[in-house]
């Protein structure tokens, strides 16, 4: 059944695939895509017009991506942390060698993930992006050292006052522009390409990146620890 | 010669093709997760390429004088490759991400309960 199944049903998508998909280049970007590029630097001050949709043009969107990030790792962390003994294999300690590596390159990690997404509205990079730098380095670390404890508090304290904060920055915008978000008149935009300009935008990539590396962090935590909060073999 | 986009575009429906008969065809349910991924990569491919023109940059800008010079901005628009797909495709970057930490949380629990990541062994699915 599913052998003629599968073939049918892969034929009939790669026939929309092919009817849908436009194999060529377009001749132009789209007309919303232009009025951002054209008019991205001045409204916003950011070099990096990406940055700009995201965090300005379309933030709410970015408020739901969030939110999905969140809800999803929350899920993740819920069906991951149910107290049933499953060791999948017993852990081997790791050499002395990995383990100082790791100490050594832990700090120069969490520092470029802090760099990538200060740095979102000038180069590519931001939040998203720094935020998975900074979960590496705390992956590095869990992978040297399977039982170093986590400071728990600390991280779901950083995740939700972020998270919290990126909505009190929206609210600001109500308050003095008129609308979410708007980055008008709330911080001065600086000089093109300062690492101190484009208004809010910085202000909330941080954000952003502080929920993203928090979040995954605290994910990849659990999955390390599924099923040990009893300490015995399934 | 062949244009790059349309290779481009070749290789994301095929990864999407590709990816959905693992779906249907694998019994491991690992191998059926990677064909997820492999869908939502082939997808992000395909977003990417209908903002993308062959020659033009990222749209970062670095003209230094580009606030002052009513020349120089309106040529901008000619130089960089749509903004919008590159922000749609980093926003379904990071939710594929998410979901697939859900689907290997599902994975891991449902080999702790059934002791195997054969589909066709989870008999309780079964009508």
């Amino acid at each position: 059944m599913r052998q003629i199944l599968t073939p049918i049903v892969l034929l009939l998508l790669g026939a929309v695939l092919w009817q849908a998909v436009p194999f060529t280049a377009p001749a132009d970007i789209s007309e919303i895509g232009r009025r951002f590029v054209e008019f991205g630097v001045a409204d916003n001050r950011a070099a990096n017009i990406v940055t700009s949709v995201i965090v300005n043009y379309r933030g709410l969107d970015t408020l739901g991506e969030v939110s999905v990030l969140f809800l999803s790792v929350t899920g993740a962390i819920f069906v991951l942390r149910r107290r049933e003994g499953l060791i999948l294999a017993t852990p081997t300690p790791s050499s002395e060698l990995v383990a100082t590596g790791a100490r050594l390159l832990f700090g120069p990690i969490l520092l470029f993930g802090a760099y990538i997404f200060a740095h979102g509205h000038l180069t590519p990079g931001g939040g998203f992006q720094g935020g998975a730098i900074v979960a590496s380095s705390v992956l590095l670390l869990l992978l040297a050292d399977r039982d170093r404890a986590m400071a728990h508090n600390a991280l779901g304290w950083i995740e939700s006052m972020s998270g919290f904060l990126y909505v009190v920055v929206g609210m600001v915008g109500i308050a003095i522009a008129g609308s979410f978000l708007s980055n008008k008149g709330i911080l001065p935009l600086g000089l093109w390409n300062d690492l101190f300009s484009a208004g809010l935008i910085p202000v909330i990539y941080v954000l952003v990146g502080l929920k993203v590396g928090s979040e995954l962090a605290t994910l990849i935590d659990a999955m390390m620890h599924s099923g040990e909060k009893e300490g015995t073999q399934a | 010669m062949i244009e790059p986009t349309t290779l481009y575009t070749l290789t994301g429906a095929l990864l999407i093709l590709i990816g959905f008969a693992a779906i249907m065809l694998k019994r491991n349910l690992i191998k059926m997760m990677l064909g997820f991924v492999m869908v939502e990569a082939g997808v992000h491919l395909l977003i990417i390429c209908f903002g993308f023109i062959p020659g033009r940059t990222a749209p970062i800008i670095n003209t230094p004088d580009l606030l002052t010079d009513p020349a120089l901005m309106s040529a901008v628009p000619q130089q960089f490759v749509d903004p919008v797909v590159q922000a749609i495709v980093l926003t379904a970057i990071v939710i594929a991400v998410g979901v697939t930490a859900l689907m290997l949380a599902y994975v891991v629990r449902l080999y702790g309960v059934h002791k195997t990541l054969d589909v066709g062994r989870y008999v309780s699915l079964k009508w």
